[in-house]
């Protein structure tokens, strides 16, 4: 069986999975990758190559998987459609996007899940995989059918941005899951300490007469649901940490041999409470943008890999939802195009290394989520990002693809740009080339 | 007093206390107390403002702010008109933004605006032409009230500098306690702060306060006792168990005013709750009670605030 055989030569070659770290080249041979290394045309280039990439000493990567994006299609088409995320994710380097079940319908049954799977199939660059719901209509307390969701491609199960509150459907669905050997995504947060809070307990809350949402909330519901865990044998992956003590409950529970694994998104590494300023509701994200030294934690905990992935959270919202009193405000941003550049902040500030940077984003998800992709290896789907890593570029909301410009980083300086998004050997994004177009 | 210079206020709206400069407050204060010599003639009114628009927009309820800047806009010559914009509007759709854009278009100088949630009238401010007058948004800021309340204390002890001054209540969802807090720091004063951990949290002591849970030892030396307004649906088991057991700790009777200072002024923003946070005794007395005088300067407060933002300053200011 052989396809289109494109070669991408004087490239650094960058794969997480195997620790490669060097200057070399890459074949790729209809949807996946035929071969690669420092020596491949070392001997001069072979015939029947059908292109050839230069990529100019640029940084050849896996492409990125985003373990946690809400692409409001069905429901909320006027803030984004699984077409235009998909435009977004392309452009920022994501091939894989795991989609939320938080839609309207809800994704909570295998109709739906086939919707998805449908839409993603007719009308999206990028692969979309869908989560599933946990709790039908993610009302928390009716288990949906997970086994059936699974046979027709949910990746994993969650209720979104709704943590599952009671515990017993949380044992229940931790437990039932073990059957098939599914993962349970929780977003956590105990609902009862956060009620009506509208951004992180502390001083800037108290200043503005904002209602709290305390750190303790994360770190209750981690720990409850890590006892849950123990006491099922479960798969549980918490969507994102933002608290010093949630993480610190992660990575003593890790030592413990449970099969946790933790998140944590861009807006929670990059920013802080202070950046909500005088009431900026594009800085009302969940979870909240917490303290300075919650906020570095996120990024010890990176570090040191009890953060597994770093996941985009993208949250389009609309201008309307967004333009009203901060307590009114819906949460949420945009990250798909962001990501990636915020993420290698964290290495342009020392603060990481390169490679477990891109892990995160990579052989990080791939690896909780059992996916082929994530890595540079023969035989891996050939789903690539060719990155210029030192690029500086301004973060515009007119220039984002998102349907929604719902973004806290206008004006951002962010360094680290993607020159060309391949998902499965095919090109969906080459930034020369969309500029020309623009021009 | 130093005499104000027209033309020293830096800022467009007043939208908060915090972020004024003492020299900003004391040009406020001493305008206002021009403005009260003013209201105790016969004939009170002014025309200053002539030929001005000023809206008073509330979204929340409110008879006595809203009368004093009606009163306040109306002694200045200025055509004042109200609306209350309840539940119905938003229900019909039409957002904050849409309101205040909807009014911009019809030119008003002033708007003086109260909302019930924080930052509400900050984001209106961003929308709108004329300049704003926060009459309290949410549990943020309430301007106009902290400096009617300063201007209560300067004209009875002559000076804000040095007093030490006890904030009791609940401090949690409280944008007059904010406000207060702000001006009395930049003006030189010592703020306690006084009330049950569920409603003052330890994290106020940021603000530069010293936070008591104790109200005895919170009192005792307060040159001033500020109460602040009790929502009666915070007593039932949610922040607090009972009106009662709150009034047995918490509520300002004579017994516990006895431990401030002997010459100890009583104020409240009202309207009050007797027998809740305070006992009518002491409400009612009239050499330690400044809740009417309060009521008065608040007048004289907003028409300050009115001439200086639309910097129609009377002549006779600066003599004073």
């Amino acid at each position: 069986m052989t396809g289109r055989r494109t070669a991408y030569t004087n490239v650094r070659l960058l794969d997480p999975a195997s620790g490669l770290d060097a200057r070399g080249a890459l074949l790729t041979e209809g949807d996946a990758i035929a071969e690669l290394g420092p020596r491949l045309f070392a001997g001069g280039m072979p015939s029947g190559i059908d292109e050839v990439v230069d990529g100019h000493g640029l940084a050849l990567a896996p492409g990125l998987i985003d373990m946690h994006a809400s692409l409001r299609e069905p429901g909320f088409e006027h803030q984004e459609t699984i077409a235009t995320a998909a435009r977004a994710a392309a452009a920022g380097g994501v091939t894989t996007i795991v989609a939320t079940p938080d839609t309207d319908p809800a994704i909570d049954n295998v109709a739906l899940v086939e919707f998805v799977a449908r839409r993603a199939r007719e009308t999206a660059a990028v692969r979309i995989l869908p989560m599933g719901c946990t709790t039908t209509g993610r009302d928390g307390e009716r288990m949906t059918e997970m086994g059936l969701m699974a046979e027709a491609g949910a990746v994993a199960f969650t209720d979104g941005d709704r943590p599952v509150a009671d515990a017993l459907v949380m044992r229940r669905a931790l437990s039932y899951a073990t059957a098939f050997d599914l993962l349970i995504v929780q977003h956590v947060e105990e609902p009862s300490l956060v009620r009506d809070g509208a951004m992180n307990e502390g001083e800037v809350a108290m200043r503005l007469g904002l209602p709290g949402m305390p750190a303790a909330a994360e770190t209750i519901m981690v720990e409850r649901d890590l006892r849950l865990v123990a006491l099922t044998g479960g798969r549980w992956h918490a969507a994102s940490l933002s608290t010093a003590a949630a993480i610190d409950a992660v990575r003593q529970a890790k030592r413990s041999g449970l099969s946790i694994s933790c998140g944590a998104a861009p807006h929670n590494f990059a920013l802080n409470d202070g950046d909500v300023g005088e009431y900026r509701t594009f800085a009302k994200v969940r979870p909240p943008l917490r303290g300075e030294a919650d906020r570095q934690a996120v990024v010890a905990g990176i570090a040191d890999g009890t953060i597994d992935v770093i996941a985009s959270r993208h949250a389009p919202r609309d201008a309307e939802s967004k333009r009203l009193p901060f307590v009114q405000a819906a949460f949420g941003a945009v990250a798909l195009e962001t990501m990636l550049p915020l993420a290698l902040g964290l290495w342009q500030a020392g603060n990481v290394p390169l490679l477990r940077v891109l892990e995160t984003m990579t052989a990080g998800p791939a690896r909780i989520l059992k996916l082929p992709q994530g890595r540079l290896a023969a035989g891996a789907p050939a789903d690539l990002i060719l990155v210029d890593l030192e690029a500086p570029w301004r973060v515009d909301e007119r220039r984002l693809r998102s349907k929604s410009k719902n973004t806290p980083y206008e004006g951002r300086l962010v360094q680290g740009r993607v020159e060309r998004t391949v998902v499965a050997g095919r090109t969906v994004y080459d930034r020369t080339a969309e500029e020309t177009r623009h021009a | 007093m130093t005499s104000p210079l027209p033309g020293r206020f830096g800022h467009k709206h007043l939208l908060g206390i915090e972020g004024l400069s003492p020299d900003e407050i004391t040009l406020l204060l001493n305008t206002a107390d021009a403005c009260v010599e003013q209201n105790r003639r016969v004939d009170k009114k002014q025309s200053h403002l002539r030929g001005l628009t000023q809206i008073n927009l509330f979204f929340e309820d409110s008879t006595r702010t809203r009368t004093s800047f009606e009163l306040a806009g109306k002694r200045l010559g200025a055509d004042v008109i109200n609306m209350s914009v309840q539940h119905s509007s938003i229900k019909k759709g039409e957002t904050l933004l849409d309101t205040a854009m909807t009014l911009n278009a019809m030119s008003p100088d002033v708007l003086v605006v109260r909302h019930p949630n924080s930052g509400a009238v900050q984001l209106l401010a961003q929308k709108v032409t004329g300049a704003v007058i926060n009459a309290g948004d949410g549990s943020h800021e309430h301007p106009t009230q902290a400096l009617l309340d300063a201007l209560t204390i300067r004209r009875r002890k002559g000076r804000l500098q040095g007093l030490l001054v006890a904030i009791c209540g609940d401090f949690l969802h409280s944008r007059v306690a904010r406000s207060n807090i702000y001006l009395l720091n930049a003006m030189g004063a010592r703020v306690r702060l006084i009330a049950p951990p569920t409603l003052l949290p330890r994290e106020a002591e940021r603000l530069g306060v010293e936070v008591f849970h104790d109200m005895r030892r919170g009192l005792a030396g307060c040159d001033i006792v500020m109460m602040l307004r009790l929502q009666q649906e915070r007593m039932q088991g949610a922040f607090l168990p009972s009106t009662r057991e709150y009034f047995h700790f918490y509520g300002l009777d004579a017994e516990k005013l006895a431990l401030a200072h002997p010459e100890a002024f009583i104020m409240h923003p009202g309207p009050m709750n007797r027998g809740v946070e305070i006992d009518s005794e002491v409400a009612d007395d009239i050499h330690r009670s400044l809740i009417a005088e309060q009521v008065e300067m608040g007048v004289a407060v907003r028409m300050a605030c009115l001439e200086i933002l639309t910097g129609r300053l009377r002549n006779d200011t600066g003599a004073r």
